[in-house]
Order: structure tokens, then C-alpha cells, then sequence
């Protein structure tokens, strides 16, 4: 059987933007775990991620894959100054959010909860959308991202003077950008290559 | 001049504040420019050759209006095919142009009063005829996953499929297409910040 084939998984689709674990399943086949080539190996970066079909599916690509993880694992996991790490991930539920990714907005509405002293405002943001009332710091941080994420792109000067209002420095206003630049990427492979797959609720 | 794309694009000269800045995320700055390599100038591991990833990066920076990035990738394709497929793929695009992200959200969801439709992009038959299925199909592909990635679905993977694209190949033009997402909005983004730090 030919695997340039389109695949039509049986889910259970969530029903709207949640913090719950759910999972995703590809709409077209992933090299198999066995049959991972040692440069499809190593594009995974972490070893765990060949259970991923997400990232087996990536895995046909290997040199675009390990560049994108090298990228993605900057931007969210060097903690050496700029933009705390929730606040980064709140840029990345924000930006999926207002995309529409359903997938990618909870598990980094997830870390977000995590990271944040006050986990509250993830939820409204999931509940509400980018509009929902926020406290003057995270607003400016969403509206940046919301920015960002239009096309064609509208963050402009007066996106950095209001977050340096409430009291971003240079370096984290660069990580917010490239935060929510990066959820671009990761949004788009996520909503067009699967879907999210909400069976075996584990919360 | 810096040889790294994302500082030519953005205009960012050695020592100003946002070229500075880069270099406190030297991974990320430097796996950027990977990116860019393995989708533009490495050989290639899939068979999408370097005019079809040329055409599409065209057509997705002219969708963004991003204009350094459109006249960086325009003048690329038009060296790899010419300076007339370069321009109609440019007149394509913009004509193409919309505002987004929009959509509906999927039958399953309660979020319809969220819904957003939005045009579609159906290039007409003299056009197909002119750039072949294969591109055409990927070009509608690209529109897509520009303004309303909400909207996708196995249906606009069947598609690709039908007029040539292999798995492994479509993983390579969804890679190519989301990349530039990811890089015009860096080079919009650290350009406006770089203005904000003279």
C-alpha cells in the first residue's frame, strides 16, 4: 500500500478550546517508529519524540525538522534573561488561540498555567479569545501577539512602547516576538497535517 | 552585509540594538538560518525542486505584503526560471491578497459563533494551464495555510496528492509555507523593534 495516501482517523474532535490533555492524529502516514532512518533519529532532537506521530510525520523532512526543533527549543527554553517562560508560552496559547489551533492552545495554555503565579487568565483567555479583559501586562502581550499573527503582520512601534509600559525590557520584547512568530509556524503544521483527537481524556 | 537572511531582510546592521540582541539567542538565530538553508539552499531530500520552493515562497511573501522578503525570494525564482514567472507568480499573490486568519471552526465545535469565512482561492483554468496542476494546487495550498489554516482539512491534502505532491513532499511544502510564516513575521517584528532602539 502506498503511503501517499490521505488518512481519515476516527476522533473524538474536542469541542472547543480546553486545557486538557488531549491528543492529535495524522492525516497522512508517518514514517514508521522501526523504520526511522539514524538522520530522521537525530532531527528528533529528544529521543521520546519518535513515539510522536506529529513528529514521525515531520520526520519525512529531516533536515527542516531538526532546524525547526533547534529553533523552537531556544525561543521557549533558554531562560538566560528576557521574557519569563510563561509569559512566553502565554504569547504561544495566545497566538494559537487566534489562529484557531485547538491542539497547540492547550498544551501551552498548559504550561502557562504552569509557569504563571496566577494561572487565571489562561483560562479566560481560552474561554473568551484574545479579547477577553486582562490585566494591563498580559494584554499588552496578547495584543502583541494578536499583532504579530495578522496578516498582513501589524505589529508596528507602538506595539514596544506599550510593552515597554508595563515593563518589558528589550530582550523580552524579542523573545515575545519570536514567540509568537514561532507559533505561526507551529499552528499552521498542526491544524493542516492532523487533527485534534480528544478519546482518552487524561485532564 | 551579514550573510544571515533574517538580518538582510530586516535591515538589522552589525551592532544595532536588535542585532544585538539576536545574539543573546544564538541558537535560535543561528537554526533560523538553518531553516532557511534546508528549505532553500541545501540539496534537496524530497523532490520539490528549488523553482517550485522558490515560486511558493514568492507567492506566500507577496500574500504577507512583506516587501524585502518578496524582492529577496522574487529575484531568486526569476534566476531559477525567469523574471516573467517571477512577475506572474507576484501578480498572482496580489491579487490573492486578503486579511486574516479566518474561518469556521470545525462541524464538531461550539465555536461557531466565532465562525469567519473568508474567500478561497480557486485559480482559474488559464492559470493552471500556465504554472501546471502541481504548483497551482500547491499555491491554493499556501493560501490556505496563510489566511485560514482553521479551514484545513484530509480533503486539501487529497488535493495535493491528486496533482502530484508525495507524503514526504507535502511535508516539505507545509514546512516551506509555515517556516515563512514564522521568518516574515521575525523580520517584521525585530525591524520594528530595531526602529524603536536607534
Amino acid at each position: 500500500m502506498s503511503i501517499d495516501q490521505a488518512l481519515h482517523p476516527t476522533v473524538v474532535s474536542p469541542t472547543g478550546f480546553t486545557q486538557d490533555r488531549i491528543g492529535w492524529q495524522p492525516w497522512l502516514e508517518p514514517v514508521d517508529e522501526s523504520e526511522l532512518s539514524p538522520t530522521q533519529r537525530d532531527a528528533l532532537i529528544d529521543a521520546g519524540r519518535a513515539t510522536s506521530p506529529y513528529f514521525r510525520l515531520l520526520a519525512h523532512d529531516p533536515a527542516i525538522l531538526k532546524a525547526r526543533t533547534l529553533t523552537d527549543v531556544d525561543i521557549f527554553y533558554n531562560l538566560q534573561a528576557g521574557l519569563p517562560r510563561g509569559e512566553r508560552e502565554f504569547a504561544a496559547a495566545a497566538t494559537s488561540r487566534f489562529n484557531g489551533c485547538i491542539f497547540c492552545a492547550s498544551v501551552h495554555a498548559r504550561f502557562a498555567a504552569h509557569f504563571l503565579d496566577d494561572p487565571a487568565e489562561v483560562a479566560t483567555l481560552l474561554e473568551e479569545g484574545v479579547d477577553a479583559t486582562l490585566t494591563p501586562r498580559t494584554r499588552a502581550i496578547v495584543d502583541a501577539a494578536v499583532a504579530l499573527t495578522r496578516t498582513p503582520i501589524e505589529f508596528r512601534a507602538t506595539h514596544v512602547r506599550s510593552l515597554r509600559a508595563v515593563g518589558l525590557d528589550d530582550g523580552a520584547i524579542a523573545d515575545l516576538i519570536h514567540a509568537a512568530a514561532f507559533f505561526n509556524w507551529a499552528n499552521r503544521l498542526m491544524l493542516s497535517l492532523g487533527e485534534p483527537d480528544a478519546s482518552n481524556l487524561s485532564g | 552585509m551579514s550573510t544571515d537572511i533574517i538580518d538582510q531582510l530586516a535591515g538589522l546592521t552589525a551592532g544595532s540594538g536588535a542585532e544585538v540582541l539576536r545574539h543573546q539567542r544564538e541558537q535560535a538565530r543561528a537554526q533560523s538560518q538553518a531553516s532557511y538553508d534546508a528549505l532553500f539552499t541545501a540539496p534537496d531530500l524530497t523532490g520539490v525542486s528549488p523553482t517550485e520552493r522558490l515560486a511558493v515562497a514568492t507567492f506566500v511573501a507577496a500574500l504577507h505584503g512583506s516587501s524585502a522578503a518578496l524582492t529577496h525570494y522574487s529575484s531568486r525564482l526569476a534566476a531559477t526560471s525567469s523574471v516573467e514567472i517571477a512577475d506572474h507568480v507576484t501578480l498572482l499573490a496580489t491579487a490573492a491578497a486578503v486579511a486574516g486568519p479566518y474561518g469556521r471552526f470545525p462541524a464538531g465545535t461550539d465555536l461557531h459563533d466565532e465562525d469567519a469565512p473568508g474567500p478561497v482561492l480557486h485559480l482559474d483554468p488559464a492559470t493552471v494551464t500556465t504554472l501546471g496542476r502541481r504548483l497551482s494546487t500547491a499555491f491554493e495550498h499556501a493560501h490556505l495555510l496563510v489566511f485560514r489554516p482553521r479551514e484545513s482539512s484530509p480533503e486539501a491534502l487529497v488535493a495535493l496528492l491528486d496533482a502530484g505532491w508525495s507524503t514526504a513532499q507535502i511535508v516539505t511544502l507545509s514546512q516551506l509555507v509555515t517556516f515563512l510564516a514564522f521568518q516574515l513575521r521575525v523580520i517584521h517584528g525585530l525591524s520594528a523593534l530595531d526602529g524603536e532602539l536607534a
